[in-house]
């Protein structure tokens, strides 16, 4: 029993202390980030890594995601004969929820596995001990440009998301079941309002932070083999997928 | 120059460095040598606090690095150059700008003067006409060349060499060791070379220091460590598994 007691014990000690080391990470990297020099040609290119790189997959989920929006919101809507209403239907719940998860989600799979398995491999060949031994902090040379690069890019795929999905709904909707192009927009004009936006807006920020956050300390943290490069870039995956959506029901509870 | 006092360090409870005191001399290489595993990569990481010690302290200039803040321990670093064992070249980047790069990272020394500093010492070790290939293009010879030049670009007084030969063959071996005692006649500078080559690497030695079973066990000129009467000095010259070093 004693045993058993400090086993649960020792494990909860080593989570809360492994809590610890993640958030002093996300610390250090957010502080180095504001300390001269920029990085800037590091920030434009990870911009073109988590972006542009990741612009066809989430354009692609985002038109098939809209159009699966149209059959099934027309479906459900036509029971009441408020087909009209289809347009604000999709718009709501992309703009509000699968726009910035559902992007989060694509580039976690995207770019975020290749973050932990770019910088794992980088632990085990010595290159972030090699960084540190040339005195130049590997933190931030490798984790706050991505940070930066990804609350610059997460929105904007966001943005792309959810007007990819809004064509696709209106292409089912309108062209295949016939709903009225002007009812399709006069009732996403009537029912959007700014913190629709705004709400969509905070949720793919802070997504774009939790996706860098998680996958850069994973990979940095990896151990120094060819497992531990695996293993850092599966558990970066789940976690980053498990955190989105936990963070996700946090922020619409407050912001509904 | 720097001096390791009572160094004790343990991985998952397995104690590597059982109480390691050495001094190494300014202006000369020491190599350490040692039985695989038997903590020598771990001692040099110490060196400029790569890893941080259980116990005990390690003193650059009279400093003890192992109690410093970040800042102060990277000023103090900017005095090293590392090779590391697969050279841990930048896969990003290529040859020239991993040459280039604590230059660019560390300095506000004009490109021209960059382009001149980093083609020299690429010539200096052989890679004059490399400079544009990436890490992946180069053969491992070719990569530690590389990762010395770059460990030589800042003119470091204290470089570490992390088994600079490991894995080439004898005639590469050899060139390697030759281009480390040429750059160290040239530049001044204090090596510290971790490596079980032996006797070649006795060849470019001032000092060989032999780590076994945690503890510095011979520290003494080549010539006079290979006649010690330490009988573990001599089972390991001689590859013998009968000893007082523990094998398996």
């Amino acid at each position: 029993m004693i045993s058993f007691l400090g086993r649960t014990g020792r494990l909860a000690l080593d989570q809360v202390a492994g809590m610890g080391r993640m958030f002093s990470f996300l610390m250090s990297a957010i502080f180095l980030a504001f300390r001269p020099p920029a990085k800037i040609h590091l920030i434009i290119y990870h911009i073109k890594t988590i972006g542009v790189d990741s612009l066809s997959v989430v354009a692609l989920s985002g038109f098939f995601t809209g159009m699966v929006m149209g059959f099934q919101g027309y479906y459900s809507l036509r029971k009441f004969n408020a087909e009209s209403w289809l347009g604000s239907v999709t718009a709501l719940g992309l703009l509000r929820e699968l726009g910035p998860v559902l992007s989060a989600f694509m580039v976690t799979g995207r770019t975020g596995s290749a973050m932990a398995a770019e910088l794992g491999t980088m632990r085990a060949t010595e290159q972030i001990d090699a960084l540190d031994s040339m005195a130049i902090n590997p933190i931030k040379y490798l984790v706050s440009p991505r940070i930066i690069a990804s609350l610059l890019a997460m929105p904007l795929l966001t943005a792309i998301f959810d007007v990819i999905g809004i064509f696709g709904s209106y292409l089912v909707g309108v062209t295949l079941l016939g709903v009225s192009s002007g009812s399709f927009f006069a009732g996403m004009e009537n029912s959007l309002v700014f913190h629709d936006v705004y709400s969509g807006f905070i949720k793919s920020l802070s997504f774009g932070l939790i996706i860098t956050w998680i996958c850069c300390y994973k990979g940095f943290h990896a151990p120094p083999m060819a497992t531990g490069v695996s293993q850092a870039t599966t558990e970066s995956v789940v976690l980053s997928f498990v955190m989105i959506l936990v963070w996700d029901y946090f922020l619409t509870s407050i912001m509904l | 120059m720097i001096h390791v006092a009572n160094l004790h360090k343990s991985f998952r409870g397995q104690q590597v460095l059982k109480g390691v005191n050495l001094e190494f001399a300014s202006g000369k290489i020491t190599t350490i040598v040692g039985t695989s595993g038997c903590g020598k990569t771990v001692l040099l990481k110490h060196l400029n606090a790569l890893y941080l010690p259980d116990g005990g302290a390690v003193f650059v200039d009279g400093v003890d690095i192992t109690k410093l803040s970040q800042d102060e321990l990277y000023r103090i670093r900017s005095k090293f150059g590392v090779l590391f064992q697969g050279a841990a070249l930048l896969d990003s980047l290529t040859v020239f700008d991993n040459v280039a790069f604590p230059m660019r990272e560390k300095t506000k020394t004009s490109e021209a003067d960059i382009k001149t500093k980093v083609s020299g010492r690429l010539e200096q070790v052989g890679l004059g006409a490399m400079g544009g290939k990436f890490p992946a293009e180069l053969s491992g010879g070719m990569k530690k060349r590389a990762g010395l030049a770059r460990a030589l670009i800042m003119d470091p007084e204290i470089v570490l060499f992390d088994e600079p030969t490991t894995g080439l063959d004898p005639v590469l071996a050899t060139s390697i060791h030759q281009l480390i005692a040429r750059t160290q006649e040239v530049f001044g500078f204090t090596g510290v070379v971790v490596s079980h080559t032996i006797p070649q690497v006795f060849e470019i030695s001032d000092y060989v220091a032999m780590l076994a079973n945690g503890v510095i066990e011979e520290v003494s000129p080549p010539e006079v460590f290979c006649a010690s009467p330490n009988p573990a000095v001599q089972q390991f010259i001689h590859g013998k598994t009968e000893g007082p070093i523990h094998v398996l």
